[in-house]
């Protein structure tokens, strides 16, 4: 008897273990593509990113690599235009990150309601987003043409005298900030809309019984509502910042006088023009640094709900 | 009477900012359709906003001087095929760690979260290493293969499959259907939404493809789009009106697309920030 039981148990047990089994197969066999294709792709080469970083050898010949410790390092911090690339970078960053947000979220509020057109107005404030950023850089040129400029055009209108913008050190950065605001504020925007739309209704009704008033219901009702929404938005607005890369590259190429040189631009150019793999890689991983630094920050912000 | 004053006042606002961000696309567009010196003679009025002599000559002249039709096909075929091949890979990834218990699934998907941190302009020249070593240098295998797999493309799948209920997959699978069997006709049909906002969202990130296409295409016949109107934009002479019709051109393709899809691209877009 006992031991007709224990068969059967051991049975049940063994058609368990054989299902079990069965989906651990099938489980790998379903992640196999994809993680293969992550490993060579994105795991890989970012490993040898960080080794190359203490390397030195020219990006045409591989095998002639050698080792080299923190030498890459010790010049980078030397660097002179390092130093004016990471600045550049930060300006680029704390300047359009706030601003940007602030835009995004004041378009929100504008789109946010009843209006018969608010989809119309919606997908204005939305098209530079889909629009590529090649395009908004080879347009935007034109548009701060110094002398044939539309938007020189519209400033004698208001009595101001041609600015040189991308052709100034002094302005060309400002030219970029400007327009990369332009373009992706509406995809922030998108953002801070669905969390307005996820406020209780009940919150604004039962604070205008109080006799709270619109400003009021902002400061106290709408805005630490978006807490964890605005956290999430100055993250990415932040990541995107710090990868500024397209417009400088089409616009400036880093000039004039250094003056657009960013992070993403001096890889670029160290790796692929220079061909310095060794030294390009190690600003890779700083560069990545950075990016770990803003993303944990995040993390540390957020508040659970 | 204070709520017309507010709708009043939300109008005006709404309409000044509208302008401010459609002004530019809307002179790209105008400018595209005029000959070359009437732009400029427009340019310090509101003309220069107004389609007045329509022509189609910069689109047809600009198109003799570059192959736009090429570049136009080879960004849609690359495109879609990274798109397409994606929604297999990842959907398939993200169904297994969403649904299937396997040793390693948690590791798994903590890794492919940590890996949607690394940006990549870190791993820029050292996947050209690899991309070279593989011999794929100026092969449509370059533009296409290392962005198959995407780590939030997967995170994506895996939180919409979640929430499938298990009831159903267990009922297929005392029918006798085979995992995949149960995926493919089962999970799939279930999951158009998520399938549409993976598609459009990998779709518009890599129409906009352009440092890596610098490197890995050395000659005209896989340039992109992109590439394409960057080198027009620096081939002399240099008309506007020819440039403006290569933006347009450009354009147009993505932005319908968009307006098809827009409710998918959207909700990505938000879904990403409201779950974090």
């Amino acid at each position: 008897m006992q031991t007709a039981i224990n068969a059967h148990k051991r049975e049940q047990l063994s058609t368990f273990n054989r299902q079990r089994r069965r989906e651990t197969l099938v489980g790998y066999s379903f992640v196999t593509p994809a993680v293969l294709l992550l490993i060579f792709f994105l795991v890989l080469p970012f490993l040898l990113a960080v080794a190359f970083g203490f390397t030195k050898f020219n990006l045409l010949r591989p095998d002639k690599i050698h080792f080299t410790g923190l030498d890459n390092y010790k010049l980078l911090f030397t660097d002179g235009l390092f130093y004016k690339s990471l600045w550049n970078t930060l300006y680029f960053t704390v300047i359009v990150v706030p601003v940007q947000s602030a835009v995004a979220l004041m378009l929100a509020l504008l789109v946010n309601n009843s209006l018969k057109l608010r989809n119309l107005f919606r997908i204005a404030y939305f098209s530079p987003v889909v629009t590529s950023m090649t395009v908004i850089a080879i347009l935007w040129i034109s548009l701060y043409n110094p002398n044939e400029g539309l938007i020189n055009s519209a400033l004698h209108f208001f009595g101001i005298s041609n600015q040189p913008f991308l052709r100034s050190s002094s302005q060309a950065m400002n030219s970029i900030i400007f327009m990369s605001v332009w373009q992706a504020a509406g995809y922030q925007m998108m953002i801070f809309l669905a969390g307005l739309q996820g406020i209780s209704k009940d919150l604004y009704e039962a604070s205008s019984i109080d006799g709270a008033n619109k400003l009021q219901q902002l400061r106290y009702i709408t805005i630490p509502s978006l807490y964890n929404v605005t956290v999430f938005v100055l993250t990415i607005t932040t990541i995107q910042a710090v990868k500024l890369f397209v417009q400088p590259y089409i616009m400036t190429n880093g000039g004039p006088e250094n003056s657009t040189r960013t992070l993403a631009l001096l890889i670029y150019q160290q790796g692929f023009q220079f061909r310095n793999a060794g030294y390009a890689s190690a600003i890779s991983v700083i560069f990545f640094l950075i990016v770990v630094l803003i993303s944990f920050s995040m993390k540390k912000l957020l508040r659970d709900k | 009477m204070r709520n017309t004053r507010t709708k009043v006042l939300l109008y005006v606002l709404n309409i000044i900012m509208s302008l401010l961000f459609i002004i530019p696309l809307l002179w790209m567009v105008v400018s595209s359709l005029k000959p070359e010196n009437q732009i400029f003679a427009d340019l310090s009025s509101l003309k220069s906003l107004l389609p007045l002599h329509i022509t189609l000559d910069n689109y047809r002249m600009a198109f003799e001087r570059i192959p736009m039709m090429k570049y136009l096909f080879n960004s849609l075929f690359y495109v879609s095929v990274i798109c397409i091949s994606g929604l297999g890979v990842n959907s398939i990834c993200g169904y297994a760690l969403a649904k299937l218990r396997f040793r390693g699934s948690e590791f798994m998907l903590a890794c492919i979260i940590a890996l949607m941190i690394v940006p990549f302009e870190s791993i820029l020249m050292p996947l050209y290493l690899v991309v070279n070593a593989l011999h794929w240098v100026n092969t449509w295998f370059a533009l296409i293969v290392p962005f198959i797999a995407n780590c939030f493309s997967i995170f994506m799948f895996r939180q919409f499959f979640m929430d499938i209920p298990n009831e159903i997959l267990e009922s297929a699978s005392i029918d006798g259907s085979g995992p995949l069997k149960t995926f493919a006709s089962i999970v799939v049909p279930l999951s158009g939404p998520v399938f549409a906002t993976v598609f459009i969202l990998d779709f518009i990130t890599h129409w906009g493809d352009f440092m890596w296409p610098i490197l890995v295409t050395t000659g005209e016949s896989l340039r992109n789009i992109q590439l394409g109107i960057q080198t027009f934009f620096t081939l002399p002479p240099i008309f506007y009106g020819q440039i403006m019709a290569t933006l347009t051109f450009t354009t147009v393709p993505i932005i319908a697309l968009f307006l098809l899809l827009q409710k998918y691209y959207v909700q990505g877009i938000t879904s990403a920030g409201i779950k974090g």
